[in-house]
This record gives structure tokens, C-alpha cells and sequence, in this order.
């Protein structure tokens, strides 16, 4: 089977986010005062193929863990969905 | 005898040779470890210099953790030998679980090429073994990724255990704590932002980096002499 991994990728709470702070920052001089909460984050998207759905989830959760994401200071979802087989 | 000072050179990496310059001057004897390597080819102590390891993709030292020699400087982190990352040497060894914490983008999310004054809080390490605690050296930092930021509980144990090794005066960067280097439980690995090897001349502004270079120097001795 094949499968589309979406990693999102984001800052651990309590975990200051340098680049949220910044562009929270700069929206009020666009006019929009009313935004707060920011973060920045990053997304991965890979195709990854895997006998099921469990089995590709617990492969991409592997590579957050030793390479996509910094579980020091990161946090990470998985968005698994299977792809059409051609 | 002069100490064998292993040199980490990873594709990107910038400052080994300013390093090996600096190591040179003082007497010791620089040895260059290219990233594939995969042992450290008798050195007594290892420096992992600044640049842009791999290119700095994804994070900074993501991808430099998984270069062949870095599991040869985790074995002799393990043994005691004493290993300091700079700069982006200090990335890629939190990357590398050899040191808390994590290096993310600057406050504010400059670019910082200045000269700082950084104090020494401790000298139970083997860059500062020699420095006076409490002494402030001035040190160029040259990053957009020195904001060291850790969970509360790290913060806690580096604080109690005496392992805030550096610390800026004015804080640059948004560090937790105003952390400008750390050391391992074992305290034998360093990590620090500011260039001590940019600092190690007078001609270029500033000498107050070779104490600190002098000191490895001296661990690297004493690691020659146990071996």
C-alpha cells in the first residue's frame, strides 16, 4: 500500500517560538490587531510504502523522532492518508 | 608532547581552520576529522568548529549528528576525553544528545556578528579549567541560532549541578537564562556560542579567547597522560 505522510511540525508548549513572536509582532502594523497566538511551525509531506496503515504510521513516527523533529524542544503530528493505487 | 586536537570537519563546517590555527600557536598539534571518519585517530580532545554542517538543513546539526564520526566523538565523550562544540559545533552536539537543550533562531530573529562580553561561571570544565570563575571575556558570536532555549527542569538540574558554563552579560539572543555555553553531567563536553579561536590574537581585537583554548590544551594533556 501507499501511503502520504503530512508531519506537522511545532514548538513544545512552554517552548518559546522566536518566529511567531515575530510575525504576532508585525500583523498589528498590517492593521490587524486582533490576532495573538501565533506559532510557527513546519510541514513535511513524504509518500511512504507500507503493508497498512499502522505500520506506515509507525515508520514516520520513527523518523520524527530520529530525524524530522527535535523532540526536545518539538512536537509532531501525523496525517496519514492512503493514495489511489495506480 | 604536544596534544593531538581532533578537529571535526563536516561538508559546510568553516572555522576548522581558524581552530587549528589558534590550537597551533599555543603548541598543541591540530588534527583535521573529516566527517566520514570513523574514528578520531588518537586525538586527546576533539573541537567541533562552527559554519553550516550539511548545510544546516532541516535544523541546525540535524543531519551532521548522523556523520560516522560523531558516533567516534560519542565514544569518547563516554570515556571522559574532553570535546567542545562552537557555534555550530554546539548545535550539532545538543543535536547529538551529548549536551541538554537546543539551539533555535535568535529573539527577535536577527543575525548576530558582534562582540559580547560573556562571564565565566564556572571553571569545572575543560575550556574554562584555567579562567578565573566570575572573570568576563570578550568573545565575537557570529549566529541566527544561539537562543538556547531547554525544558524548566533542565534549566533547574544545569543550574544546580553548576553547569552553566558561560553566561552573556547582556543577554544577545533570547537564551533561557542568558546561557551562552553548558557542560554535560560528566562535564567533559562543552558547548559554547562564542568563537574563543576569533578571540586568540591581537589582531583581531581581542586575546581573551586563549584561556579558554589553553585550557582544553591542558585537558587534552591530562587525557594524553591517562592514555
Amino acid at each position: 500500500m501507499r501511503y502520504e505522510a503530512r508531519v506537522e511540525i511545532t514548538h513544545l508548549p512552554g517552548i518559546a517560538d522566536p518566529q511567531g513572536a515575530t510575525v504576532e509582532r508585525s500583523l498589528p502594523a498590517l492593521g490587524y490587531d486582533n490576532v495573538s497566538h501565533v506559532r510557527v511551525g513546519k510541514s513535511i509531506r513524504l509518500v511512504v510504502d507500507a503493508p497498512d496503515d499502522a505500520a506506515a504510521r509507525a515508520q514516520v513516527d520513527e523518523m520524527c523522532r530520529r530525524l524530522l523533529a527535535n523532540p526536545v524542544i518539538e512536537a509532531y503530528e501525523i496525517e496519514l492518508s492512503e493514495l489511489a493505487s495506480t | 608532547m604536544s596534544a593531538r586536537v581532533g578537529i571535526v570537519v563536516f561538508p559546510g563546517t568553516n572555522c576548522e581552520l581558524d581552530v587549528a590555527s589558534a590550537v597551533e600557536a599555543l603548541g598543541g598539534t591540530p588534527v583535521m576529522l573529516w566527517h566520514a571518519e570513523p574514528e578520531l585517530r588518537g586525538a586527546d580532545a576533539v573541537v567541533v568548529p562552527g559554519g553550516f554542517a550539511h548545510g544546516d538543513y532541516l535544523r541546525t546539526g540535524a543531519i551532521a549528528r548522523f556523520s560516522p564520526v560523531m558516533d567516534a566523538v560519542a565514544r569518547f565523550a563516554t570515556a571522559g576525553g574532553p570535546v567542545v562544540g562552537i557555534c555550530n559545533g554546539f548545535q550539532v552536539l545538543t543535536e547529538a544528545g551529548l549536551l541538554p537543550g537546543a539551539l533555535q533562531k535568535n529573539a527577535g530573529l536577527t543575525f548576530l556578528c558582534e562582540t559580547v562580553d560573556c562571564r565565566v561561571e564556572t571553571s569545572r570544565s575543560p575550556v574554562t579549567a584555567l579562567a578565573e570563575s566570575g572573570s568576563v571575556l570578550r568573545l565575537p558570536i557570529n549566529h541566527f541560532e544561539g537562543n538556547y532555549v531547554c525544558d524548566e527542569t533542565t534549566r533547574r538540574r544545569l543550574r544546580d549541578d553548576d553547569r552553566v558554563v558561560f553566561r552573556y552579560v547582556r543577554n544577545p539572543n533570547g537564551s533561557v537564562d542568558d546561557i551562552a555555553g553548558v557542560c554535560s553531567e560528566q562535564r567533559n563536553v562543552v558547548g559554547l556560542m562564542p568563537h574563543p579561536e576569533r578571540a586568540s590574537d591581537a589582531l583581531l581585537g581581542s586575546t581573551d579567547g586563549v584561556v579558554l583554548l589553553r585550557s582544553l590544551l591542558a585537558s587534552a594533556s591530562e587525557g594524553a597522560a591517562v592514555a
